[in-house]
């Protein structure tokens, strides 16, 4: 073997063995332990079982993205598509909005600490911007001030609002906002309420 | 106690007529600047202090030659570099799960004992709480150096990171959806981008940290076990695997960041 073709097989030997030394996961192994790790280190604690680290398809595929990065088109409109099948519409879109406007403040519920009697809440003023009043608004979602003001009260905008509520997923793939009807947090009359805080003209929402 | 009535006022003032134009989190920023000299922290400290020099357990010894990773007895600095991996324990620990090992392994104190109250009530007070504040508060000043120079510690920030992805139960809620992007806050509590270094720095350097609203030291392991209360999962377990992996993703990205800890928290 000649010098020369010695130093070819050493060269990348030795980068290989360097590359071992500091060797990484591959991203399907760090995924896979990071499961296998947090369902040995929770506990069922209250109403929370530990049924609840298994993820669905949605959660599996989102769990891939960071907030806010785009999501690849392809993925995004699978689970739109599915999510949005999913969707159940009950005969009145709209309720009341004032009992919206309760939903809009609880943030309580299936928490560990909630008893099974606590209200469960939609929490809607922690990441949105409702109303010209509450200034107590975060802002992890987009402002929702003047939401049916601008939009109007049609058939069509009532579908959506209340469809976007049951199933952010169907409109924007791996959105941050819980999907309050397809995951049964929150009942079809709530979501009505809160469709009505989002679109009735009395509403603070629209003032 | 009159420091905190003077600046418990002061925020009364912050927070009325003209001054609303600051944001809340100057007020609090001030309030906490204000009291930060009296932290009621020190207290947990000087507890702590206590628990680790006395004798205790049935081998009837201090926690004085316990290794937290810079050789036995070493305390000062000895959280700027935890998460770490252990040789006699063969485990990637934390300042927490370390304690414990000591407890059992330099003390004798059965497993169960030393875990069973981590986070304490009005009723019980935690030594866990009071030792965390001693040594964290001897690393005060000190820049964070998280070094993953073992393996296992670079396996655990992967599978940590990880974690902190990874979206489950009811509300489809992960770390990152709240700690995941820059500015963002819930009603009006800033939330800090734990992925990026600066918000990652200030958010790390002050946990440890006493709770006003809560009268107590609340550890890294409690802000990991409420953060996902909130999310809706089930109990994070005291120095399990899952916490150590979170943590030690959290502490690197925190590294240059100067130790503030135990800190003054709303």
């Amino acid at each position: 073997m000649s010098i020369k073709s010695v130093t070819f097989l050493v060269i990348p030997a030795a980068t290989l063995l360097l590359t071992a030394c500091v060797t990484s996961l591959s991203e399907d192994d760090a995924q896979q332990r990071a499961i296998s790790m947090m369902k040995s280190s929770f506990k069922a604690e209250g109403q929370a079982s530990l049924d609840r680290l298994n993820q669905d398809n949605v959660q599996t595929t989102c769990s891939k993205y960071r907030p806010g990065e785009a999501i690849p088109k392809e993925v995004a409109d699978k689970i739109e598509k599915a999510q949005f099948a999913s969707i159940q519409y009950p005969a009145k879109l709209m309720g009341d909005w004032k009992a919206g406007e309760r939903v809009a403040q609880i943030g309580t519920g299936f928490q560990f600490s909630d008893g099974p009697t606590a209200p469960v809440g939609a929490n809607c003023y922690a990441c949105h911007r409702m109303s010209k009043d509450e200034i107590s608004y975060g802002t992890i979602g987009p402002s929702l001030y003047q939401f049916g003001k601008l939009r109007g009260t049609s058939q069509p905008i009532q579908q959506y609002t209340y469809g976007k509520i049951y199933n952010s997923n169907a409109f924007s793939a791996c959105s941050s906002m819980p999907r309050f009807g397809h995951s049964k947090i929150l009942t079809e009359a709530q979501m009505a309420d809160l469709t009505a805080l989002l679109l009735d003209p009395a509403s603070p929402v629209n003032q | 106690m009159s420091r905190l009535s003077i600046a418990a006022g002061a925020l009364l003032v912050l927070c009325s007529g003209s001054a609303m134009a600051q944001t809340a989190s100057e007020g609090i920023e001030r309030y906490r600047q204000m009291i930060a000299e009296g932290n009621p922290a020190e207290l947990f400290e000087a507890k702590g202090e206590d628990i680790w020099k006395q004798k205790r357990g049935p081998k009837k010894i201090s926690l004085e030659q316990c290794d937290l990773g810079m050789g036995p007895g070493a305390v000062v600095g000895a959280y700027a570099q935890l998460p770490r991996y252990f040789k006699d324990a063969d485990r990637v620990m934390d300042l927490e799960t370390r304690l414990v090992y000591c407890m059992v392994n330099l003390q004798g104190i059965a497993e169960a004992d030393a875990k069973k109250n981590p986070y304490s009530t009005p009723e019980r007070p935690s030594d866990m709480e009071s030792l965390v504040s001693f040594v964290t508060a001897e690393s005060k000043g000190l820049k964070m150096n998280v070094a993953l120079s073992h393996q296992k510690e670079r396996d655990m920030y992967q599978i940590g990171e990880k974690m902190f992805y990874f979206r489950g139960g009811p509300h489809d809620f992960a770390c990152a959806t709240c700690h995941g992007e820059d500015a963002k806050r819930i009603r009006l509590q800033d939330l800090p981008n734990l992925t990026n270094q600066k918000d990652a720095q200030r958010a790390y350097t002050t946990w440890p940290a006493y709770r006003v609203s809560q009268g107590t030291v609340r550890t890294f392991q409690w802000r990991l076990f409420d953060c996902f209360r909130q999310q809706r999962f089930p109990a994070l377990e005291f120095t399990s695997d899952a916490a150590i992996a979170l943590t030690t993703f959290l502490a690197k990205n925190a590294n240059g960041g100067t130790l503030a800890a135990p800190a003054l928290k709303r």
